[in-house]
């Protein structure tokens, strides 16, 4: 691969899940000479989501009309953005807080909001809603890195469920190995 | 001393299935001090199997000790090691200096029952848990031609062990 002249993007895919979604975009892609990078796709309630870096000499312009005629196809939503690279410099983790509660507005926001004033910078969170349609329940883990330590967010999480009692919180660090 | 060469993933060499050691002779002695080197050059690692660095001999170095307050047994030659009993089950993030600037989450026995000769050939018996006892089981695998990529599993079906603040 000649990486001179190459640029990274973000692209981004939204729509109706369907089968062939993932094969078709990234055949386009490679059979116009691109390389992909790190990226995400799952299915989110009805639709599939894609983000996606991809490595091309093609400038953002060609990139779009390279993929729309296919989102077109596919009914996707895309979403090009110019982006640093920035591979091999992963963030390892430190701290790993997994929420369960009813399902109702504030989740997020609350936890998250004193979550990152005292310190976490959350480097994947993942969440999805259980139950049924009456009795949902919504579950989150996040991963990240405790920039002011543990204790920090510790505190922050007692003093948050002694407000909010109904969520369930926990926090455990991570330790990773290297061998 | 020496610093040996470490192996890289995607280094097919890797998934090489290492053989049994049959002499336990100086040349061993002395890889092993080579071998242990290599382990206290790389940053943080606290174990190394003997195939990481192209030997494919069943030779794994394990020392914890300097992680918080765990049980341990400290350092450890284990030579053709075998795991006799396991229980338990538990995630823990693993990193390996064959797979550089990757960690995930692995699942592996909490509890295990380990035999292993030591570099003059004596046979011991070792009970181990937790950290010490991931070590081992990753050190292992790479005797059998495993890396802990292919053992990874998802975040998204973490297990979730209850807390409750009071």
């Amino acid at each position: 691969m000649n990486l001179k002249e190459t640029k990274w993007f973000m692209v981004t895919l939204v729509g109706k899940d369907q089968i062939g979604i993932v094969a078709k975009i990234t055949t386009i892609l490679y059979e116009a000479g691109c390389n992909l990078g790190e990226a995400s796709m799952l299915r989110l309630g009805g639709n599939f989501t894609i983000m996606l870096m991809v490595n091309s000499q093609a400038s953002s312009e060609d990139l779009e009309k390279l993929l729309q005629p296919i989102a077109d196809n596919l009914q996707l939503h895309l979403h090009i953005d110019a982006i640093d690279g920035q591979l091999h410099q992963h963030q390892v983790p430190n701290v790993r807080v997994s929420v369960h509660s009813a399902d109702r507005a504030g989740i997020v926001a609350k936890v998250t909001t004193v979550l990152a004033e005292a310190g976490l910078n959350i480097l994947e969170l993942e969440s999805d809603v259980g139950g049924n349609e009456t009795k949902p329940f919504y579950i989150m883990q996040i991963e990240g890195i405790a920039t002011l330590g543990l204790p920090a967010l510790e505190l922050a999480l007692q003093t948050l469920f002694s407000k909010q009692p109904d969520i369930e919180v926990k926090l455990e660090p991570i330790e990773t190995m290297v061998m | 001393m020496a610093i040996l060469d470490l192996l890289t993933y995607p280094d097919v060499r890797l998934k090489s299935v290492s053989t049994p050691v049959t002499s336990f002779d100086e040349k061993l002695h002395s890889f092993i001090n080579d071998l242990e080197d290599t382990m206290r050059a790389g940053p943080g690692s606290v174990g190394i199997a003997a195939p990481q660095v192209g030997h494919f001999e069943r030779i794994v170095i394990v020392d914890v000790s300097s992680k918080r307050k765990i049980k341990h047994h400290g350092r450890l030659i284990l030579i053709n090691p075998e795991i006799i009993e396991w229980d338990g089950l538990e995630i823990g993030r693993e990193g390996c200096m064959s797979v550089p600037d990757y960690t995930a989450n692995v699942i592996r026995a909490k509890t295990i029952k380990l035999i292993a000769f030591d570099e003059k050939g004596i046979e011991h018996q070792y009970d181990m848990e937790a950290y010490e006892a991931r070590v081992v089981q990753h050190e292992i695998d790479h005797l059998d031609g495993l890396l802990f990529l292919d053992r990874i599993v998802s975040r998204r079906n973490d297990l979730f062990r209850r807390k409750v603040y009071k």
